[in-house]
């Protein structure tokens, strides 16, 4: 096989990494209207502050892999006794990629019992979601998951 | 009509930490989406969740257009005495909608 000193097969090389460009470009622009990495940074500073975030208490679980994006079972809880000197106050919870980087916030208190939420959210893509907790003691903890997901929400339109 | 669905158990130990169940059946409209027109559908989603015992806000979320339509939430809340645990979902537009449940505490 001396694929490579064919001209016939070099054009069609050429042709297909040209259409495979061209299908991408409509992904790519896409892409730019939704929130990135950065805008959640952003969106987690306009919350929480200037506070310094520590990794740990908090468990956010997620499906690793996500087979439809509009309804995706998360659970997050914080490790907490809940009492009046030692609770949790509040939980946010950040995404990456959908077109606004807020999922929910969660306000609790010692009435709580037990700090631990579960919802169902929507994802646009696979993407990194990020749950923050603030304690009564005034320090913040994070966790966070990464997901694969094959059919996004947000995307399809009205039939 | 908008339908709402709580789970708070009816008996429970003083003390007790129990776990509250809510669904409530509501589009949660992004604002993202277009009609076959083209023209956009505007957002209309429920943007806040309360509960109270007997009066006092034990739980609030606020809500923005990634949760899922048809928003499920379950929470835990301290059995303190007897009463009613009223829940209270607001729209964007709409009437806030309210359920009530009686528990017994023993």
């Amino acid at each position: 096989m001396v694929r490579e000193s064919d001209p016939k097969t070099a054009t069609r090389r050429r042709f297909l990494a040209v259409a495979g460009g061209l299908a991408l470009a409509p992904i790519l622009v896409r892409r730019s209207a939704r929130a990135t990495p950065a805008t959640m940074a952003a969106a987690i500073r306009e919350v929480i502050g200037e506070a310094e975030v520590r990794e740990g208490k908090v468990t956010l679980e997620l499906p690793p892999l996500v087979e439809n994006g509009n309804a995706v079972p998360m659970t997050v809880a914080v490790a907490s006794p809940m009492t009046a000197a030692e609770h949790v106050k509040r939980i946010h919870v950040f995404n990456e990629k959908n077109p606004q980087p807020y999922i929910a916030s969660f306000h609790l208190g010692p009435r709580a019992g037990k700090a631990k939420i579960s919802t169902r959210v929507r994802l646009a893509d696979s993407q990194t979601v990020v749950a923050i907790a603030e304690l009564s003691d005034g320090s913040f903890w994070s966790a966070s998951a990464e997901m694969i997901v094959t059919l996004a929400a947000c995307i399809e339109e009205t039939p | 009509m908008t339908q709402a669905l709580v789970n708070v158990p009816a008996k429970a130990k003083r003390g007790e930490v129990i776990e509250i169940k809510t669904l409530i059946s509501h589009p949660m409209e992004t604002g993202y989406r277009h009609d076959t027109n083209g023209a956009p559908i505007p957002r209309d989603i429920i943007h806040t969740f309360v509960c109270r015992y007997n009066g006092e806000e034990v739980f609030r979320a606020d809500l923005h257009p990634a949760i899922a339509a048809n928003p499920f939430i379950t929470f835990f809340t301290v059995a303190t005495e007897s009463g009613v645990i009223e829940l209270a979902w607001t729209p964007d537009h709409g009437e806030t909608v309210t359920q009530k449940a009686n528990i017994t505490v023993e």
